[in-house]
């Protein structure tokens, strides 16, 4: 989503909660020294048969979902390892956004999302939206029941609508940095290099603890 | 209203609120990698970028390293990734323990060695066990290959102030019961996402007694309930810790003494509000090991196999998934479980500590035949340290492997991977699909219990091996 506020696309569902970067993009691909070449390994481990061909039982292979850009899955999306490439992964394979509901567990809110998969996805311009539990299991009986069902995510007005014969509208709430980042593609550490007087004065006054070695 | 230990560093290292909110937080160590650095060192490239303060990044190779022979590196991705850091380090002027130096470790285990792991201080990695060294009264968190770059160029990093939960652990576990299961169990209370958006302080009597190293294995998994990080006061166990060894960027004589008179100052005051609380109690803990594939799936040893509508926190189709991966059937007793392969080692549990808990229940035993065990110190000083107390005679006359220092099988991106199908007893921190090799099947114990099921050949109850348990409670050596 860096370039638009806006985007619609072929929804693809993933029945699973605690989806762990791991299963994202699995080890061996991180010893690449690239930032490219990812997405034909998105779900590695699911998605290929040990003979390399394609697991017919893996959801996302599913004919039906060819071409999808939105991904729907359940909670805790992207715990674990803090990998960035997970991030790269999922958007190389032509995602924009990855959709995930929050939950009450006992009395405690569980976020859709794990934090640091969060954090990378926003730094890259892949929009995770949250949703409640409902409203993401409502997302999963559509699709089941409407093949090819499409969604238009809409940033600015914080919107996933589903595309059904009577449009489904859910709000979204969003991190208004995150936003701002999205809509404007900002360049985080140019922006922290235009604090530098703030810094320079941080610098005099704070001490690091640093001890050179003897 | 007084501050918790978070607060008290968080504000410290506050340079300026940005307009959004979020403020942007001063770096105070960057440690580096192999795996998630290269992209950043690239970026810096591209944007004809200088690292602000070189001296302030430390950086080591332990992801990718073999642990047989270290310096012939067959996989020739691994090769070049490991050459990309050293190339980048010195183009950018960064200290390296690279795989010829004898201080060369696991990223988290060789930062408090060296000292350079202080209380009060910010520590980032690019990294997800960073929280590990939280238990030094340290903010310390793992962070994205972007994250890497910013703190390179800026020495900073935007951050929105997170959420405070106070974990308190009351009474005393039994030995041999000790950190790694304190912290599966709340893992297992809270779920993998009980801590998302919360930094954890760790207290309580049963946490004041532990020792540096066990109070790294708490804070090391807090990841693993989501927060990402997780942090213990520093008390004079803290200090003793840093006075002693050699801890080069550790400060001496009247600095030490003036920098232990800071830290007394960072423990939360009395009136601190925590956003949260939890508590557990200790002496109610049994030996804890995982039968599914996160780590909040976990029971005390003495349990089953649950059925899969009996798990709280976990749907039927969770559960069910988990333990046709894990090739299990509900109801099956723990205890009953064989095992093909024993994992020592990892930022979890390869330190000197961990290595004697495992020594003290394989001496004068063997390996159950058809088991491997790999023992994997965190770091070539606890390498050595195990050496000179005859750690390593013990491990081999039972039939265990000694290796060299490296992430090894927590992660398999060296050759140390389970093949499919293979069943592990690891001490590592993540028993997620294919983490230890595709198709391999993890469940996490404690050094003292992947120990025992190395012996065995399968999980047992170690508190039921009455000379265990009386060296454990006499304190004596190994």
């Amino acid at each position: 989503m860096t370039s638009s506020t806006s985007h619609r696309g072929l929804i693809a569902t993933l029945d699973r909660a605690n989806i762990d970067t791991d299963q994202i993009i699995p080890k061996q691909f991180l010893k690449s020294i690239a930032r490219t070449g990812f997405g034909p390994h998105l779900f590695q481990d699911w998605r290929y048969l040990p003979d390399g061909a394609p697991n017919p039982d893996f959801p996302l292979n599913a004919p039906r979902f060819t071409g999808a850009s939105i991904l729907v899955a359940r909670n805790n999306f992207g715990c674990g390892s803090s990998r960035e490439h997970a991030v790269w992964a999922i958007q190389q394979d032509g995602f924009k956004a990855v959709i995930a509901p929050w939950e009450l567990r006992g009395e405690m809110r569980a976020p859709a999302f794990a934090d640091i998969f969060r954090s990378n996805a926003g730094k890259n311009g892949l929009l995770t939206v949250e949703l409640s539990a409902p409203e993401v299991e409502e997302i999963f009986q559509m699709v089941d029941r409407y093949p090819g069902l499409e969604a238009t995510v809409e940033l600015e007005r914080q919107r996933v609508t589903l595309h059904l014969p009577e449009e489904i509208a859910f709000h979204f709430e969003i991190d208004p940095a995150v936003k701002a980042r999205l809509i404007h593609g900002l360049d985080d550490i140019g922006m922290a290099l235009k604090h530098e007087d703030a810094l320079r004065a941080f610098e005099r006054r704070h001490d690091p603890q640093w001890h050179r070695p003897a | 209203m007084g501050k918790t230990l978070f607060e008290k560093i968080w504000d410290r290292h506050v340079v300026t609120t940005l307009p959004d909110g979020a403020a942007l937080l001063y770096i105070d160590r960057h440690l580096v990698h192999e795996v998630t650095s290269p992209q950043a060192f690239e970026g810096l490239r591209l944007a004809k970028r200088r690292l602000r303060r070189p001296e302030l990044t430390v950086a080591t190779m332990d992801h990718n390293v073999p642990t047989d022979d270290r310096l012939v590196i067959r996989d020739p991705i691994s090769r070049a990734q490991i050459e990309a850091l050293a190339h980048n380090c010195a183009e950018f002027g960064i200290t390296l323990y690279d795989l010829r130096s004898d201080r060369q470790g696991i990223v988290h285990i060789i930062g408090p060695e060296l000292g350079l792991t202080l209380p009060g201080t910010t520590i980032v990695c690019g990294d997800s066990h960073t929280s590990t060294h939280g238990a030094f009264g340290t903010l310390a968190f793992g962070i994205g290959t972007s994250e890497v770059e910013h703190v390179l160029a800026t020495q900073c990093l935007s951050q929105k102030h997170p959420k405070t939960c106070r974990v308190e652990f009351t009474g005393h576990p039994t030995p041999p019961v000790g950190a790694k299961d304190l912290i599966l169990k709340l893992i297992g209370t809270i779920g993998t996402a009980g801590g998302t958006g919360y930094v954890f302080e760790y207290c309580g009597d049963a946490v004041r007694a532990l020792s540096m190293e066990a109070r790294m294995t708490i804070c090391n998994m807090s990841i693993e309930a989501g927060a990402r990080a997780g942090m213990i006061a520093p008390d004079d166990t803290t200090y003793q810790y840093l006075a002693e060894g050699p801890r080069p960027f550790a400060p001496k004589g009247q600095a030490f003494e003036d920098a232990v008179a800071f830290w007394r100052t960072l423990p939360g005051d009395a009136d601190a509000r925590f956003d949260r609380a939890i508590s557990l109690e200790a002496s109610q803990i049994a030996p804890q090991v995982t039968w599914g594939t996160n780590p909040g799936m976990v029971v005390d040893v003495t349990g089953r196999v649950p059925q899969p509508d009996q798990v709280p926190g976990y749907s039927r189709k969770d559960v069910e998934q988990a333990l046709a991966y894990m090739g299990l059937k509900p109801g099956t007793p723990m205890t009953s479980i064989a095992i093909d392969t024993v994992f020592i080692g990892s930022c979890t549990n390869a330190r000197i500590e961990d290595l004697r808990a495992a020594a003290r229940i394989v001496k004068g035993r063997t390996v159950a035949p058809g088991v491997r065990v790999l023992v994997v110190p965190g770091s070539q000083s606890v390498r050595r340290q195990a050496e000179a107390e005859g750690l390593r005679e013990i491990f081999s006359t039972a039939g265990c492997e000694w290796r060299q220092s490296g992430c090894s099988m927590c992660l398999g991106m060296n050759p140390d991977q389970l093949k499919p199908g293979e069943r592990c007893a690891s001490t590592s921190n993540r028993n997620f699909e294919g983490r230890q090799g595709k198709g391999g099947r993890t469940h996490l114990v404690s050094p003292e219990m992947a120990a025992a099921a190395a012996v065995t050949g399968h999980f047992v109850d170690i508190r039921s091996w009455p000379e265990v348990s009386d060296t454990f409670q006499s304190g004596k050596g190994v």
